[in-house]
């Protein structure tokens, strides 16, 4: 009994936490060349941390031009969507031990938005389809005098569209609007449905119009991409079809 | 990767074309979204083709297996084809209007899935404009064309 124990103690004071990772960055900066290309960074890092600490290492210690969004680092405020070995996730809620660290891990920006430096890209035309789905609540009429009640069926209706933190994950996963950025793209789709089905909200109608468009819903090829991508586990394509089937059956 | 001693850049090794002052172009996404992007088009075309090829999709399901196990499985196969085979069978209504059906419902849907393949491939207003004036005319053609036959078709023709 007593051998054993004794080994394994030894074995975890000489271990270190610590193992050696490749991470295989997309790197891009228009100040110095046209072309975008990978470079590996080998790090010491204990598996448990994030894909975000390991790229905080390499910033902080090996290379400081190295470019990403991040702030809150505990996934809420969505800088940090990213493509880690082909998919994409926040950094900050990637676990390395969780993605095979024994080989290189890539880290590239999120796919049709256009780069603007490494991992940063332009989010204006991701944030104008956000924009452009009016995502605040309408009312008509007079303004109540004590809050706006609703039941909490009501407010089950549309709960899983409000975990949206607008990372554009699920937007830079859709094939559909890789190749063709006119697309509304899930995010949009998924703050319309938010609205679409709160009981306060007097607008859906208008929104639903809006999401009929050419570059509307009806583009939505259920990939299933988006919801494999959220991070907030929102059942995003899901979402979709309820604006779909909302669209058919309204006029019935 | 020449770069002279007269250029503005000096001959560095790697030569450096782009600085701060002189980034590179970005790689735009393809037709990005602007302010300028057309609102809302009226109109529910866009829904009516969408479900147009999920009703069209359940009803080719039942006319194209039965026409390819008529024509290649059933009674000899393909070996079985020929003019007599043909003529004996639009001989019939039943099959006059399979036909028809099937070769409307195929072209549209077909058709309209191409039409969606233009629209998420094709990045030029001009590349799409063509290519779409190309399937249109395609489809229509072959649309007559098919049922014009179907309906003039003569066993007797010499
Ligand atoms: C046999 C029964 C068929 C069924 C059930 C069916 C069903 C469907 C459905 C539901 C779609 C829409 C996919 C989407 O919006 O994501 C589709 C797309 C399409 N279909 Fe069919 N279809 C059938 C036969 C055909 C035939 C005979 C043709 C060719 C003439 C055809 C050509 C296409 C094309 C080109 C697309 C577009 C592909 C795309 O959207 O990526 N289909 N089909
Ligand atoms: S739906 Fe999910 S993946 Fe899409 S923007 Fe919102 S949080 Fe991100
Ligand atoms: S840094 Fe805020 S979500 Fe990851």
């Amino acid at each position: 009994m007593t051998a054993p124990t004794l080994e394994k103690r030894e074995a975890g004071f000489a271990d270190s936490p610590y193992i050696t990772a490749t991470f295989r960055i997309r790197r891009f900066n228009p100040e110095v060349s046209e072309h975008a290309v990978w470079e590996d960074f080998q790090i010491e890092i204990d598996p448990k941390e994030r894909v975000l600490d390991a790229l905080h290492k390499i910033k902080w210690d090996v290379d400081g031009s190295l470019t990403f969004r991040r702030s809150c680092a505990h996934g809420i405020c969505g800088s940090d969507a990213m493509r880690i070995n082909g998919k994409n996730r926040l950094a900050c809620k990637t676990l390395i031990k969780d993605i095979n660290p024994e080989k290189p891990i890539t880290v590239e920006a999120i796919k049709g938005l256009t780069v603007l430096k490494d991992l940063v890209v332009d989010m204006e035309p991701f944030f104008q389809a956000y924009r452009d789905v009016m995502p605040f609540l309408i009312t008509k009429g007079n303004e109540p005098t004590r809050e706006r009640l609703q039941s909490a069926e009501d407010r089950e209706r549309f709960d899983d569209t409000t975990k949206c933190i607008l990372c554009a994950a699920c937007t830079s996963s859709c094939p559909v609007f890789w190749n063709d950025g006119q697309y509304f793209g899930p995010a949009a789709i998924v703050n319309a449905h938010r609205f679409i089905f709160d009981s306060r909200d007097e607008a859906g109608e208008q929104r639903l119009e809006i999401l009929n468009d050419k570059d509307g819903v009806w583009r939505c090829r259920t990939t299933f991409n988006c919801t494999d991508a959220c991070p907030r586990g929102i059942e995003v394509t899901k979402a979709i079809q309820e604006v779909k089937r909302a669209l058919i059956t309204r006029r019935f | 990767m020449s770069a002279d001693t007269t250029s503005a850049v000096g001959p560095v090794e790697g030569a450096h074309l782009y600085d701060v002052d002189n980034p590179a172009p970005l790689i735009e996404a393809p037709r990005k979204r602007t302010k300028k992007t057309p609102r809302s088009t009226r109109g529910n075309f866009e829904m009516a083709a969408w479900l147009f090829m999920r009703l069209s999709g359940v009803v080719l399901v039942v006319l194209v297996i039965g026409h390819l196990l008529i024509q290649l499985v059933l009674d000899g196969g393909v070996s079985k084809i020929g003019f007599a085979f043909v003529a004996g069978r639009w001989a019939s209504p039943f099959w006059q209007t399979w036909d028809l059906l099937m070769l409307w419902l195929a072209m549209l849907h077909g058709a309209n899935g191409l039409r969606t393949v233009i629209n998420d491939y094709a990045e030029r207003p001009n590349t799409r404009l063509w290519l779409k004036g190309l399937l249109y005319t395609a489809t229509v053609f072959t649309i007559l064309l098919g049922t014009l036959v179907i309906f003039t078709f003569d066993p007797n023709i010499r």
